[in-house]
């Protein structure tokens, strides 16, 4: 059974449109992530699926209740971590936890196995007030919260925005282990490198959801000619790569370039041409589209 | 690259209280570097760039930006420097010129200056449709880009950049490391935190904080031969599991 | 129940936390009580007078030394002649000359009575009103005394002040900062902690929990509520003790107005939270629409009999209005509750209507 099945939801605001005829569906048990830049619609959508405002038309239908009309049986099952951190700064971690315990009618006690992996890295600092936790340390004080009262459904809106690379590791093995518990999870990133942790991902793109699968089928379905290439002078390599004929479409990733070439592309020639410009330690390679590449060539579109 | 010394930082140390934020670093950034301030959350990123913008004064060790000492010449540091921030960068409320004129006004540029650099600026954003959009409708990679270009309107010799791609897109990301390189080649010093480590690749230099300290400083290449790593990602998880403190 | 209890105990903690506004709070109407008291004071207090007696005789030297005695005058000079009148006003050395008659004692038993002259310093027209009516206060009495006492047939005033025999400027101003206060804190306050939630995204997550909305909001009200009685409390104490204004009617009744004052006005916050998005808002809304209202338009400072009837009808909307005037009754005249029956019924209603409003309102999604 879905646990989620969303069809042709569509939200304006004013002349903007925030959301534009998107359709999916998430498996129980399914780690669901929601790719996309700033403004593409993600917030808007997991307000719609958390019952927090009402979509212009379309449906929902989460855990079998629909969004409008069963919302009240709904709040009672979905665990939410807002974008901003949404926690009482002025609480102690502990003071935060037994409140959220008590709103939804629990203690801290009923459902600790469920965050005590979590909640590990925080018991030393349960005295201190939740404003003046590290970011890492407030993400997982909001996903403690979120999760007290074990809720079928999870939604996190950006949960490792602003966190480190260590805490951000350590966070999607805290959103695996949920997943061994039986929890469906709804997942927005803008790191790509999170990406491939989903079961399956949506690229969102101005509202619209331009490709849904599992990573690797996505990863697969890249067909155009992806080169690697590396110089011992990276800053000038971009542009010189671009002005060679035969390169589409370049652009920078980590400690190469990544580009697109065209027709009548010779690699050969993309090397002669490079030494002539005097770059030294020349490497030039097919290479394999991770998700990163996938949206790069889905923004470009 | 030049060889001039635009950042000299030598044992900077700031405690609040029996807590040590930042603990006897030392570095130097040499003028149009493009210098990578890596470290966890907490680690002491902030507060060292603050004391380097002349912000928050050291309480001990030296420092001087631009030539000018970082707690005597506070003042005159701030008139060389830009400083964009992930947090505070524009004014929603106003217009992309406005923002513009106002950021030039500060910094008490020449009317007639201002409005011919507005013009060559937002043309190569491609920005002259925007010209009078409220800051507030732009979407937030737009409004980075155009943050970064005003904090640099003026030109100054070095620019700090505090999380400047948070949340922002990969494809905004990238164009945003272009106008980074092409102030760069300008000559101006960039100073830039991330939590990309793809980003840390595109670096001249990179130092990584572990807890108040400097623990390595090298180009990304030499690091990852150090650690025998094959991405900065590694290099940076070696390093931060390392990690005493959490705050 | 547990689930409203954590509320409760949750919003504690913030105001508790929050010490400089607790300070705020509490001490607020301790500052306003010795303002108004003490600086802003229009009583009358060690005023530097002047006699001129051409025959002094005993009979003045008495009245002389009745307001001497008194904590308004203090007697400065003797003069003889009425030409000196002038030079000592001039010189700024009194504000206030008593001139008798010539043979004043002895005319006060023949049928043309004997002449007595205040002559004020009136160039703060409203301190020379009360310079001669305090004079004349002290003199009427002094010479109720005599009449008793058989001695002679007296010296006779017009001017009486009722409820308020000592013209204390404290009867006028206290039911005026109980009104202001309380909406300060109540309207104010729980309007802003409400927004703030919303502000800090927290109202989000707590949308998104099976908790009715109504619970938050109420929750928010009940610490306020408390603060607010605290401060009734101190006001009165300050009052009673420190000003001198006792409760002359019934306690009961007067704690009953209040509260149900306190309720109006906590009601109204509510209304303000449910529209407002931004704290800067809510604060807008409570400053310039409270708080303007309440001080110019509740009677506090101008009298509402005196105001265009424009704006009389206005006042009306204005709830500090109706509970200083209750408040005058209950507490100054000291008269039972059934005379300010039409206030209280006011309040109530006002608060219905505000309760109901803001239910309508309460959104429980989003937008």
């Amino acid at each position: 059974m879905n646990a989620v099945t969303v069809e042709n939801i569509t939200k304006r605001y004013g002349d903007t449109v925030a959301l534009n005829g998107v359709s999916f569906e998430v498996g129980t048990g399914e780690l669901f992530g929601i790719i996309g830049p700033d403004g593409a619609g993600k917030t808007s959508l997991f307000r719609i699926i958390a019952t927090l405002i009402l979509a212009d038309s379309g449906t929902a239908n989460i855990l079998g209740f629909d969004v409008v009309q069963d919302y009240k049986e709904l709040r009672k099952r979905i665990g939410y971590m807002p974008g901003r951190f949404s926690l009482y700064q002025d609480l102690t971690v502990e003071e935060n936890l037994s409140f959220f315990a008590s709103v939804f009618g629990t203690t801290p006690e009923e459902n600790y196995h469920l965050v005590e992996g979590i909640y590990k890295f925080l018991e030393p600092f349960k005295k201190r007030r939740a404003g003046k936790l590290s970011g890492g340390m407030k993400q997982k004080l909001a996903l403690c919260c979120a999760l007290i009262h074990k809720p079928d459904i999870l939604y996190l809106d950006e949960p490792t925005t602003g966190v480190d690379p260590v805490s951000r590791k350590e966070f999607w093995e805290m959103l695996k282990q949920l997943q061994q518990e039986g929890i469906t999870i709804i997942v927005s990133t803008p790191y790509m490198d999170e990406a491939n942790l989903c079961d399956r991902i949506a690229l969102i793109k101005e509202g619209r959801f331009m490709q849904i699968d599992t990573p690797q089928r996505i990863r697969e379905g890249y067909s155009a000619p992806l080169w690697v290439v590396q110089t011992d002078r990276m800053h000038r390599l971009l542009g010189d790569v671009r002005a060679f004929g035969g390169v589409e479409y370049g652009y920078a990733f980590g400690e190469a370039h990544h580009f697109i070439a065209g027709e009548g592309f010779d690699p050969e020639g993309l090397k002669t041409y490079l030494r002539g410009l005097g770059h030294g330690n020349i490497v030039l390679h097919r290479g394999e589209a991770t998700i990163e590449d996938c949206y790069m060539l889905l923004a470009k579109q | 690259m030049g060889e001039e010394i635009v950042i000299h930082a030598e044992e900077l140390t700031k405690t609040f209280g029996t807590f040590t934020a930042v603990d006897h670093i030392s570095f130097d950034v040499r003028q149009g570097e493009v210098f990578g301030f890596l470290g966890a959350n907490g680690a002491g990123k902030t507060t060292a760039m603050r004391m380097l913008c002349g912000l928050s004064k050291p309480t001990s060790g030296i420092g001087t930006v631009a030539g000018y000492d970082i707690v005597r010449q506070s003042e005159k540091i701030k008139r060389n420097i830009g400083y964009m921030s992930q947090k505070f960068s524009l004014y929603e409320d106003l217009r992309v010129w406005e923002n513009i004129r106002l950021y030039a006004g500060i910094y008490g540029m020449r009317d007639r200056e201002i409005a011919d650099k507005t013009d060559a600026l937002l043309e190569r954003l491609h920005f002259t449709r925007e010209r009078n959009t409220m800051v507030r409708s732009l979407p937030l990679g737009w409004k980075q880009k155009l943050a970064f270009s005003v904090s640099i309107f003026h030109d100054p010799a070095i620019v700090f950049l505090d999380e400047p791609t948070g949340g922002v897109d990969p494809y905004t990301r990238r164009q945003f490391w272009e106008m980074i390189y092409e102030a760069a080649d300008r000559g101006i010093t960039v100073f830039v935190t991330t939590h990309y480590m793809d980003e840390a690749e595109y670096c001249d230099r990179v130092s990584i904080m572990v807890d108040g300290c400097i623990e390595v400083l090298d180009t990304p290449r030499n690091l990852k031969e150090r650690f025998e790593a094959r991405s900065m990602d590694e290099v940076f998880h070696s390093l931060a599991r390392k990690a005493k403190r959490t705050e | 129940m547990t689930q409203f209890g954590a509320f409760i105990k949750k919003e504690f903690f913030h105001i508790l936390r929050d010490k400089r506004t607790v300070l705020i709070v509490l001490v607020m109407p301790v500052v306003m009580i010795i303002l108004f008291g003490f600086a802003l004071s229009t009583e009358v207090r060690n005023v530097d007078i002047a006699i001129l007696a051409p025959d002094p005789d005993r009979m003045i030297e008495q009245i002389a030394d009745r307001l001497d005695a008194s904590e308004y005058f203090t007697v400065k000079r003797w003069l003889n002649t009425p030409a000196e009148i002038d030079q000592a006003m001039k010189a700024g050395d009194v504000q206030m000359v008593i001139a008798f008659g010539q043979h004043f004692s002895g005319n006060l038993l023949t049928p043309d009575g004997s002449q007595m002259q205040l002559i004020v310093d009136a160039s703060d027209s409203n301190m020379a009103q009360s310079y001669a009516s305090y004079a004349g206060g002290i003199i009427s009495e002094f010479s109720r005394e005599l009449a008793a006492a058989g001695e002679e047939r007296g010296i006779e005033t017009q001017v009486q002040f009722l409820y308020n025999p000592q013209m204390k400027s404290a009867y006028n101003f206290v039911p005026g900062i109980m009104g202001l206060i309380m909406m300060l804190i109540c309207a104010m306050m729980t309007s802003i902690s409400i927004v703030r939630e919303k502000e800090m995204g927290t109202m989000e997550v707590l949308l998104v929990s099976p908790v009715r909305p109504i619970y938050i909001v109420v929750s928010k009200m009940v610490p306020y509520f408390v603060l607010s009685c605290i401060n009734l409390i101190t006001i009165l104490l300050l009052s009673v003790f420190v000003l001198q204004v006792p409760v002359a009617g019934s306690l009961a009744a007067f704690g009953l107005v209040s509260l149900i004052y306190i309720i109006t006005n906590l009601s109204l916050g509510l209304l303000i939270s449910t529209m407002a998005q931004q704290q800067v808002i809510a604060l807008m809304f409570s400053g310039l629409l409270l708080m303007v209202p309440a001080i110019v338009l509740s009677g506090m400072v101008f009298p509402v009999e005196s105001m265009p009837p424009v704006l009389q009808a206005i006042s009306c909307a204005v709830p500090p209005r109706w509970y200083i005037a209750a408040v005058r009754k209950l507490m100054i005249q000291g008269l039972p509750l059934i005379y300010a029956w039409k206030e209280t019924v006011i309040l109530i209603a006002m608060a219905v209507v505000l309760i109901a409003a803001s239910l309508k309102l309460l959104n429980n999604r989003l937008e």
